[in-house]
């Protein structure tokens, strides 16, 4: 058996039409991760509220995994921020919207924080779901970063565990990689050649991470690797949404400056305009 | 490839360079009269601009010179500056001249060789209208001997018929004058329907030369003078190549100098950009122009022509067509045409001095007229009424202010008509600064992918163009607008250079997922929006050209296309893998003949409500005549979805072990499909495993990809159908 990874799993809900939806998924991830399922209510706790919740709970049709919910007044991402320290969770869920408009802003930036700050794995649900749609496809960052390692293998435990068949582990390679500039047939040609030789290394160094997955797990999920070329962080979400994949496996962003902020990149790219599911590895 | 010599091929390129240089000399003449400069400046254009561009240049087959497009710029830079005083206006133009060409030296440097992609294509067609519009009329003007009018166009204009009715009181030197030169006219005018070959040997412009010294020579030979007055003949000064006029930069405080500078670059990069891109597309060894280079090698050019007393050196499309005509190869046929320019000037000069304003006058107003035909109008309202607006709104706001003013209204214009056919701000707003364009190679096929998400105009053209000449142009690319939701003619005019550029290098590009987006327009390149579903009914006119050739496929099959969709009752839902599935539309149905096979693009979606995720694919349906077990075959488990909670798992095939591994076979009774898949069937799928086969038990649905096909492969899947039923009904 493999290690388990995640024991504690978090989830913010909130009185929403999706409340069913999100807390269906999460005791559905919680069981198949054999987790404990943490509820984080953020505001006034009241009778009905709180009968409302235990039906929903009563009408989940599988085996219940353990679970708790908490009753919390503040602030929505301080909430759920200290909940996460508090009861030392793996993984943190949230609903968001697809894509963050004006109005919406106030929600998404809510996820951008937890995103930001959150000390454990965050997974974001775009369209989460009573039914259980299974997710069969995933899509993994594969950039040279010290995290990438643990983004990869983190990947494999969550699709074994999710019962997922095919992952696709994507290289971003940067134009600024390629480092010659086209301008006419000799260029073109040399440019070509450096791209190659970047995918070729770029390969050996996957493949030498994928040493480190689990017999068990490679041989069940269908893995492939696959370079591309576009903006780092954004091609990778425009990637998954052509493939179709069902959820894609991020880094967490490096330390945040101001700089990083108004000049939105990697992560900020896919937050503003989700593709699918969005899991960051921390 | 060996980088070909300077000189080799000497002989074609000096017979080459000796041709353009027959038609560069009345050109090289008429422009700088044209343009308010002393008449050698063009020839020192063009012979600045013929040695340092052949020595410096990233291009092969272009030939450089005076452009016509700067004519109109750079009078008005004259007459202004000099502020009445023509030859003061001169030598403050002269220094803008040179500081333009420091400029586009810059550009060259900083690679902004797509500085054109960055104008819609209908802004520029309209300036450059409007600078035929200001050519032909000034010109005409001169060519009826009329050397001194000043006034906007509009004034020129109303007053042409007066200038017709005042020429009954001319004196005679100047109607011989005007005759000559409307003679010239019906020569420009007619020459491309005249097919007599030894009329052809000579170029029109040239042709237009010979007439004016042929007059003059026979009024020597009858012993009179020429009647032409001495004020209508050109003259070129004795010691034109001695005395170099110095550039006056006392203006460059002023901003309406400042303002000359840039038009006079912008007018230079945009008119040579456009023709190093035309010339590339002509020249027989297929190679590719370095533009940035070549901008370098112009902007150099344009500052030493300045110094010398020359206009601004750009690359020019005519005489470089005749140049490719003429058997050019390389690079040294410029400097040839230049070698022969400076020749015919300092030996021809006292025949040149026999050449009426006139008949120079009409080569350019022929030019004025290329450029702002009515067929420029119709092509345009024929691409769409959107366009013709954008067009008219540059041509008329550049004639009414100036060419800067002009195309920055133009570039409005196309921008507030991109929203309103969309009815939607924020498409651009939200989406302009986001990458928007995916390249990756598709590992199956070896093919490059260009996916483009949001929106795709001019705007952000670049971004795309940028991917796109990474590739090299013998591969396959597949460009993919299935996540756009409008593309603009601009976008789509550019792509099919591209098309042209790959198809001539042995590539190809494909573009899909344009036929859902809507057009009012029949013109394949029409901007085209996606509009709700429930305006399906008035569907488009035009065909984009993927349905074309499709259209094309069909007749070649002998089968029928339908293009607009149909209300689709037939549902997918008894196959494997498409249990979800829910039709949205069908379009672009080819059908054999008995609609035993049809092929077809699909859109339908998956899945309900939040989960709902929509596909557009092509899909081929073979209906059997025999009857065969469900089952569903593919090597990626995406036709897995929820079968496998119904029941269904991976079919073994223990005599198979290789296709067994390789592909996910499922189905209902997998003892029925394991005697279904004979050792012949099992070889012929696994050669064609690439596709993701679904059976209901009598029909069969094809699929390679999760996006439409692109021609060639829809051509693939059609013979894979006709293979399979085959092999199937026997």
């Amino acid at each position: 058996m493999h290690k388990k990874e995640y024991s504690t799993v978090v989830i913010g809900i909130a009185f929403s039409p999706n409340l069913k939806a999100n807390v269906f998924e999460a005791l559905r991830m919680s069981a198949l991760f054999e987790a404990t399922l943490v509820m984080v209510h953020v505001g006034e706790k009241s009778a009905e509220k709180e009968e409302n919740l235990q039906k929903i709970i009563r009408d989940f049709p599988q085996t219940l995994p353990s679970h708790t919910v908490l009753w919390r007044v503040g602030h929505p991402a301080e909430v759920l921020l200290n909940a996460c320290v508090s009861e030392n969770a793996d993984l943190l869920i949230l609903g968001a919207l697809q894509r963050e408009g004006l109005l919406k802003y106030y929600i998404g930036s809510i996820a951008r924080k937890l995103t930001r700050k959150c000390p454990c794995d965050v997974l974001l649900l775009i369209k989460p779901s009573i039914e259980r749609i299974p997710c069969s496809h995933a899509v993994v960052n594969g950039l040279e970063d010290k995290k990438t390692e643990a983004a990869i293998l983190r990947a494999f435990y969550v699709l074994f565990s999710l019962g997922a068949s095919r992952l696709t582990i994507v290289e971003e390679i940067s134009e600024d990689a390629v480092a010659v500039k086209v301008d006419d047939d000799r260029s073109l040609r040399k440019s070509t050649i450096v791209k190659e030789r970047i995918r070729l290394r770029e390969k050996s160094r996957v493949e030498r991470i994928l040493t480190q997955v689990p017999k068990q797990m490679s041989a069940a999920i269908q893995h492939d690797i696959q370079p591309i070329f576009g903006k780092r962080g954004y091609s990778i979400g425009h990637f998954a949404r052509v493939k179709r994949a069902d959820l894609l496996v991020m880094n967490a962003p490096q330390a945040n400056s101001l700089w990083d902020r108004i000049f939105p990149h990697d992560l900020e790219y896919i937050l503003s305009d989700l593709p699918t599911d969005v899991l960051i590895v921390r | 490839m060996a980088r070909p010599s300077f000189f080799s091929g000497i002989r074609s390129n000096l017979f080459a360079g000796f041709v353009v240089s027959l038609i560069a000399l009345p050109l090289a003449l008429g422009l700088a009269v044209a343009s308010g400069f002393p008449m050698v400046a063009g020839v020192i254009t063009a012979v600045v601009g013929g040695v340092v561009v052949a020595v410096f240049g990233g291009s092969y087959v272009t030939i450089t010179g005076p452009g016509y497009g700067l004519v109109v710029v750079l009078l008005s830079a004259v007459s202004v500056l000099g502020d009445g005083d023509m030859y003061a206006g001169y030598l403050y133009a002269l220094s803008a001249v040179i500081l333009s060409g420091m400029l586009m030296l810059l550009f060259g440097f900083l690679r902004f060789g797509a500085l054109s992609d960055f104008f819609p294509a209908t802004t520029i067609q309209g300036m450059l209208s409007a600078i035929g519009v200001t050519l032909l009329v000034k010109q005409f003007y001169v060519m009826l001997g009329d050397m001194k009018t000043k006034g906007t166009v509009l004034e020129l204009i109303t007053g042409v018929p007066d200038l017709v009715k005042s020429l009954q009181w001319a004196p005679n030197g100047q109607l011989y004058a005007v005759g000559v030169g409307l003679i010239s006219l019906l020569i420009m005018l007619f020459y491309s329907s005249i097919t007599n070959r030894f009329f052809r040997l000579i170029p029109a412009p040239m042709w237009v030369v010979l007439l004016a010294l042929g007059f003059d020579a026979y009024f020597g030979i009858v012993g009179g003078e020429n009647p032409i007055s001495k004020k209508l003949l050109i003259s070129l000064p004795n010691d034109m190549l001695t005395t170099v006029p110095s550039p006056n930069f006392t203006k460059w405080t002023e901003p309406i100098f400042w303002g000359f500078v840039i038009s006079i670059t912008l007018v230079s990069s945009i008119e040579s950009l456009l023709s190093i891109k035309a010339v590339d597309k002509l020249d027989p060894e297929k190679r590719r122009a370095n533009i940035n280079k070549d901008m370098r090698a112009l902007g150099l050019a344009t500052i030493v022509s300045g110094f010398l007393g020359g206009m601004n050196v750009g690359t020019v499309i005519s005489r470089s067509s005749v140049n490719v005509n003429n058997q050019a190869t390389n690079r040294s046929s410029n400097f040839f045409h230049a070698l022969f320019l400076l020749l015919f000037v300092i030996v021809f000069q006292d025949q040149l001095g026999r050449i009426p304003f006139t008949s120079l006058a009409a080569i350019l107003v022929y030019t004025g007229y290329k450029l702002t035909a009515p067929a420029i109008f119709v092509r345009m309202y024929r691409i769409g009424k959107e366009q013709l607006f954008i067009f008219l709104t540059t041509l008329i706001s550049t004639l009414l202010t100036d060419l800067i003013s002009g195309i920055l209204i133009g570039l409005v214009a196309t921008f507030l008509v991109h929203v309103l056919l969309n009815k939607a701000f924020w498409l651009f707003s939200r989406n302009l600064i986001k990458p928007n364009v995916l390249m990756y190679k598709e590992t199956e096929t070896q093919s490059y992918y260009v996916g483009v998400i949001h929106f795709c105009t001019f705007l952000n053209f670049y971004k795309l163009k940028a991917k796109l000449d990474m590739v090299p142009q013998t591969e396959k690319v597949v460009v993919d607008f299935t996540l756009c939701s409008f593309v603009d003619h601009t976008v789509q005019e550019s792509l099919h250079s591209y098309e042209e550029l790959f198809v001539r290098k042995g590539g190809l590009v494909e573009i899909i997922g344009l036929d859902v987006l809507e057009t009012d327009s029949s013109h394949p390149f029409a901007v085209r929006t996606l509009r709700p579903v429930q305006r399906l009914r008035v569907f488009s006119l035009g065909k984009t050209r993927r349905q074309q050739q499709l259209q094309a496929l069909a007749q070649e099959k002998k089968w029928s296309f339908i293009e607009s969709p149909t209300v689709q009752t037939r549902q997918l839902r008894s196959f494997l893998g498409y249990e979800t599935t829910s039709v949205e539309r069908v379009l672009n149905q080819l059908s054999s003949p008995c609609e035993q096979l049809s092929l077809f693009d699909i859109k339908y979606s998956e899945g309900v409500f939040i989960a709902k995720e929509s596909v557009q694919t092509t899909l081929l349906r073979v209906v059997l005549n025999t009857r065969i077990p469900v089952f569903s075959f593919d090597r990626e488990q995406l036709l897995e979805k929820l079968s496998h909670l119904a029941g269904f798992h991976d079919i073994d095939f223990p005599q198979h072990p290789a296709f067994s591994d390789a592909f996910f076979v499922r189905g209902y009774d997998p003892k029925l499909v394991r005697n279904f898949f004979t050792n012949d069937l099992v070889s012929f799928f696994t050669a064609y495993g690439f596709y993701h086969i679904s059976c209901n038990g009598t029909e069969l649905v094809v699929r390679q990809f999760l996006r439409p096909a692109t021609p060639a492969e829809a051509t693939a899947l059609i013979e894979f159908g006709i293979a399979l039923k085959k092999k199937i009904d026997g």
